[in-house]
């Protein structure tokens, strides 16, 4: 029997299993993909919001602060890029002007610290290629971007090398309630545990709803993106929004942590779980609106566009805790944006409530430190030089677009909670997502992947096992 | 920090020829930077015929075109580094690189001549929505895996893109043993040789189907099928016009992409047009001694050319060292009137050769028309064209006497004309 | 007497010469469109006996490289292209392998071999 399992190995289900990792405490994480990071949590804005647009009081006010709060030095210990870039509101027209004084009411009464409102003057000052319609902006020197795949990855491989458990590839069936347990109903098996807790994302209804009356609907809401050559990263500093309407925070402009420039997303209610699909629609919207935003998008520089799921709640705000009518069951449901900021606060918040439950006993040797894999690119050449000598597979570049080596693939491979797919050394290391998407350097990261893991190339997959890269030999179907 | 005479970065046709050249032209101090592990570059998958006409007059394939080459810089000793990654240029010529034997080699040279080539158009640049499955890869990438390493990406294809590439891997595909359904091409033309139509389309049956692109791409996992649709005269998909066709591969065969990164950290100046360096007559790009030549310049469709215009990069390179390459005012060339671009831009009579070969493309497709050059107001060439078209690389020759008669000529303009 | 006229596109050299031949029974009566001899000699023979050079790979043993690629030595009749190919399947050559190596002495009856076109040395 197991005393917590944890349903979704996103960034939820990983930062609550980074908490309660603490504890001596038989723990697993189980997710149907084949990879941690894999849903929404791989397709998203990358953003640390300050935490000045969630309604005051409420679930989403309170953990985004925490996250934002936490989130540098977190990404210290898990060795996450992350970067305090700031961020910008903008009213783009005399009438909306009055619209940055409420956000920035709201911000100052969630406690957000530093919250200023720019002339447009001073906005422009601060990003040049601010498009002319800007009337002012409401700065916050708090907001922030982060790697999102290396937070989640991160998280989950503390929570690894702390023991817990992650059986991947196990999609939950069914869930139970027992006298004292529940039992979860696996692909794989049946699984019994004292805790449950659902992390399911877009799927987080469904475990809630069968197990209790306080029904739950989530809507799965698309956001559409724009991603764009490193060339052009720097088209601004700041992450650039546009005043928030019912449907969300608006379509951003930011550059990314490595240094692309992000342009989205869209938000549209789906019916599909899985519809991870661009639209024609869609990513002429992002670009469109994006204009109002900054002077000129550089199109002929886009390098891939993606979309991506946010879990929305009825309500509209996050579920998180144990549930009214079944004990020992908790949710972290409906995590929408700013969901991504919130994750390690929320592990902290049911961390908390979980151990105290449970009263578990904190382990003496408990792993906190992370070392990510080596960033290569980032090094300084005296650096490059230094690890090439200490390690010779440093000087063998695999992803030229990126500057990603040998041994960096082989580290994302062997490292715990290790790569098995192109996308899993992509989230890892960046190897094929840089200007090229991967022309030039896949076929070797399946030549590698297929010897370290001791596979056949024909058995390498992109993503999951119906994504496999090469069919069969030349002249097999002759 | 150690010093050559000349570096070349890039060991495929270009960076070859442009290392014979150099040697013969009398400068033995050169070494060249590979990236891969052997020397050719792009021709090692090439594995078709259709390669050296030009230069050696028989049908060479891609490797055997690469091997005669390899051999001559090897029997010359050209000194090279296979699986070095050239990571940085500076504009006073300091070629930083990496590799395992060597760590970070820093290299101060005299002169520099980039070769890189060129990259491949992804499906990002192109936005085409849908999802992200396995299933979609560049036709080069498929060609590697195909020639190179023996397996084959799919077996029901689609190709979007008529490209040489795309044209060559769809019957490379069929004699492999897939089913290559079609080929889309968005503009009313191809944008590969008349032969590569003939022989890799029309021999084996496949619809080239002109004016059609793929709208969306099906598929979670693994591509299940596309929907194709023609498009108008915008280049815009006409609804009513969609077709689903199933497949398991989508093949892009949509463009190449001078690969200038290394230029621009060495603040090269860039053409907008072709991607590639602005360069002169002598090849030397924006910064002195540094000199570019083959697809990292602009796009061929030819590799002899690409060995052409390198052995001239190679020899200037030499001049430059020697300090004989002289400044001064230069000629600018103007392309207009259907006239893309043209190869060099500009050129400065004291450097001239006895012909200065201008490389261009023209923007569309013209049938029995003209080009033409002027010096300044002078039409001085007026070349019958049964047809002119983007998919293959114009020439015209400039004899160095024009400007020996011309002190004063300020401007060369070449342009299309209808009469 | 029959007549018949075939337009063709010359594959020589990257022009594409568009060719045009008229046939009276059988038998080639002119040409035109060519701009060069081997425009005339590819209309010649791509309408009596239309030939291709064929081009794949073979896989190599202990050789440094896993494939070896190879060719027909001149063109091959365009009906024993596929032929050719089948040849190929199932074939495995031992390094090392020099360029111009001969492959198959002499593929599906045509006269013309198969060599390899890279050379690969023993690993």
């Amino acid at each position: 029997m197991y005393d917590i399992i944890i349903i979704g190995a996103g960034v939820v289900g990983s930062s609550i299993a980074r908490v309660l990792s603490k504890y001596k405490l038989k723990i697993a994480v189980l997710d149907k993909e084949v990879d941690i990071c894999e849903q929404t949590s791989k397709a998203n804005s990358g953003i640390v919001h300050s935490g000045y647009d969630a309604h005051v009081g409420s679930m989403k006010a309170k953990m985004n602060l925490r996250g934002s709060k936490m989130m540098e030095k977190l990404c210290q210990e898990l060795d996450v890029p992350y970067r305090r870039n700031g961020s910008m509101v903008l009213a783009l027209s005399l009438e909306d002007l009055p619209k940055l004084a409420i956000l920035k009411t709201q911000g100052d009464t969630n406690g957000v610290e530093g919250l200023r409102i720019l002339t447009r003057d001073e906005a422009i000052k601060m990003e040049p290629n601010l498009s002319n319609e800007v009337a002012g902006a409401l700065f916050a020197p708090t907001g922030g971007i982060v790697d999102p795949f290396k937070l989640t990855i991160a998280s989950a491989e503390i929570a690894f090398q702390n023991g817990v458990e992650f059986k991947l590839k196990t999609k939950v069936i069914d869930v139970e309630k027992h006298d004292d347990h529940f039992v979860v109903f696996t692909d794989k098996g049946e699984l019994i545990t004292k805790v449950l807790v659902n992390a399911a994302g877009v799927y987080a209804d469904d475990f809630n709803n069968q197990l209790s009356a306080h029904k739950l609907k989530i809507t799965p809401r698309k956001g559409e993106y724009c991603l764009f050559d490193k060339q052009v990263g720097n088209l601004v500093d700041k992450t650039i929004f546009q005043l928030p309407t019912n449907l969300g925070k608006g379509v951003l402009v930011t550059p990314t942590p490595d240094g692309n420039l992000l342009v989205g997303p869209t938000a549209n209610d789906i019916i599909d779980k899985d519809d991870i699909s661009t639209t024609a629609e869609g990513l002429k919207s992002v670009v469109d609106r994006a204009k109002k935003s900054v002077k000129q998008i550089p199109m002929g520089f886009v390098i891939t566009a993606f979309a991506g799921l946010r879990a929305t709640e009825q309500n509209g705000d996050f579920v998180i805790g144990e549930a009214a009518d079944v004990p020992n069951f908790y949710n972290a449901a409906g995590i929408e944006s700013p969901g991504l900021t919130s994750a390690p606060a929320i592990g902290e918040y049911l961390g908390e409530m979980i151990s105290q439950k449970l009263h578990a006993v904190a382990k003496s040797d408990y792993v906190k430190i992370r070392k990510d894999t080596v960033r290569f690119e980032s090094l300084s050449l005296a650096e490059k030089a230094a690890i090439i000598k200490e390690n010779p597979e440093y000087g063998k570049i695999i992803c030229r677009c990126e500057l990603v080596t040998l041994a960096q693939i082989k580290d994302a491979i062997h490292r715990p909670l290790g790569a098995t797919t192109l996308d899993g050394i992509k989230r890892r290391t960046r190897a094929g997502a840089g200007r090229c998407q991967a022309g030039f350097c896949s076929p070797r990261v399946i030549e590698i992947l297929a010897k370290e893991l001791h596979l056949d190339p024909r058995e390498i997959a992109k993503n999951d096992n119906n994504s496999v890269m090469l069919i069969e030999f030349d002249k097999d179907s002759l | 920090m150690i010093n050559h005479d000349i570096v070349i970065i890039g060991g495929g046709p270009a960076g070859l020829a442009a290392a014979i050249s150099c040697y013969e032209n009398g400068n033995q101090d050169i070494i060249i930077l590979e990236r891969d592990n052997s020397l050719g570059g792009i021709l090692n998958q090439c594995i078709h015929n259709g390669f050296g006409l030009h230069t050696f007059k028989e049908e060479l394939t891609g490797p055997e075109y690469a091997a005669r080459y390899v051999a001559k810089v090897q029997s010359l000793g050209i000194d090279y580094r296979l699986n070095t990654m050239v990571i940085d240029i500076s504009k006073d010529k300091v070629v930083s690189s990496i590799n395992e034997t060597d760590g970070l080699m820093q290299i101060q040279a005299k002169a520099i001549i980039l070769t890189m080539g060129c990259r491949e158009r992804s499906r990002g640049a192109l936005n085409i929505p849908g999802y992200r499955p396995a299933g979609i890869f560049s036709a080069g990438t498929a060609q590697r895996y195909v020639n190179i390493e023996g397996y084959m990406p799919g077996r029901q294809i689609v190709i979007l893109g008529s490209g040489d590439i795309g044209l060559i891997m769809a019957r490379r595909l069929t004699l492999e043993g897939a089913l290559v359904k079609m080929v889309c091409e968005i503009m009313p033309y191809s944008g590969g040789l008349k032969r590569n139509i003939v022989q890799c389309l029309d021999d084996y049956n496949i619809p080239l189907r002109l004016n059609h692109t793929v709208t969306k791409i099906f598929g979670k996992e693994r591509v299940t099928g596309v929907m194709v649709s023609e498009v108008d005269a915008f280049r815009q998909p006409i609804p009513s016009t969609e077709e689903y066709v199933e497949c398991d591969t989508l093949l892009l065969s949509v463009g190449l992409i001078p690969e200038n990164e290394l230029s621009r950290k060495a603040e090269v100046a860039i053409n907008q047009k072709t991607q590639g360096p602005e360069v002169d007559e002598s090849l030397s790009t924006s910064i002195p001694g540094i000199f570019a030549a083959g697809n990292v310049l602009h796009v061929h469709d030819l590799v002899d050319y690409v060995s052409m215009e390198a052995a001239l990069a190679g020899k200037n390179a030499v001049k430059y060292v020697q300090g004989l390459l002289k400044t001064g005012l230069s000629i600018v060339i103007e392309s207009k009137n259907g006239v893309r671009y043209t190869v060099p831009g500009t050129i400065n009579p004291d450097n001239a050769e006895d012909i200065t070969v201008v490389r261009f493309r023209t923007s569309d497709v013209y049938r029995d028309a003209y080009l033409s050059v002027y010096l300044d107001d002078e039409r001085v060439m007026h070349l019958k064209k049964r047809i002119l078209t983007p998919g293959e690389m114009e020439q015209i020759v400039i004899p160095k006497k024009w400007f020996a008669e011309r002190p004063n000529l300020k401007k060369i303009t070449i342009m299309v004309e209808k009469e | 007497m029959v007549k018949e006229t075939k337009n063709i596109i010359c594959i020589g050299c990257p022009m594409g010469c568009p060719l045009t031949v008229e046939i009276e029974d059988g038998k080639i009566k002119s040409i035109t469109g060519y701009t060069c001899k081997r425009g005339e000699e590819y209309a010649k023979k791509e309408v009596t006996n239309p030939r291709r050079t064929v081009t794949s790979i073979v896989p190599v043993v202990a050789g440094e490289l896993d494939m070896v690629s190879v060719k027909t030595k001149t063109d091959i009749p365009k009906n024993k292209i596929k032929d050719c190919m089948l040849a190929l399947k199932n074939l495995k050559v031992d390094a090392p392998i020099d360029i111009g190596d001969v492959i198959i002495e002499n593929v599906c009856e045509t006269g013309v071999p198969i060599i390899a076109t890279k050379a690969v040395k023993r690993r």
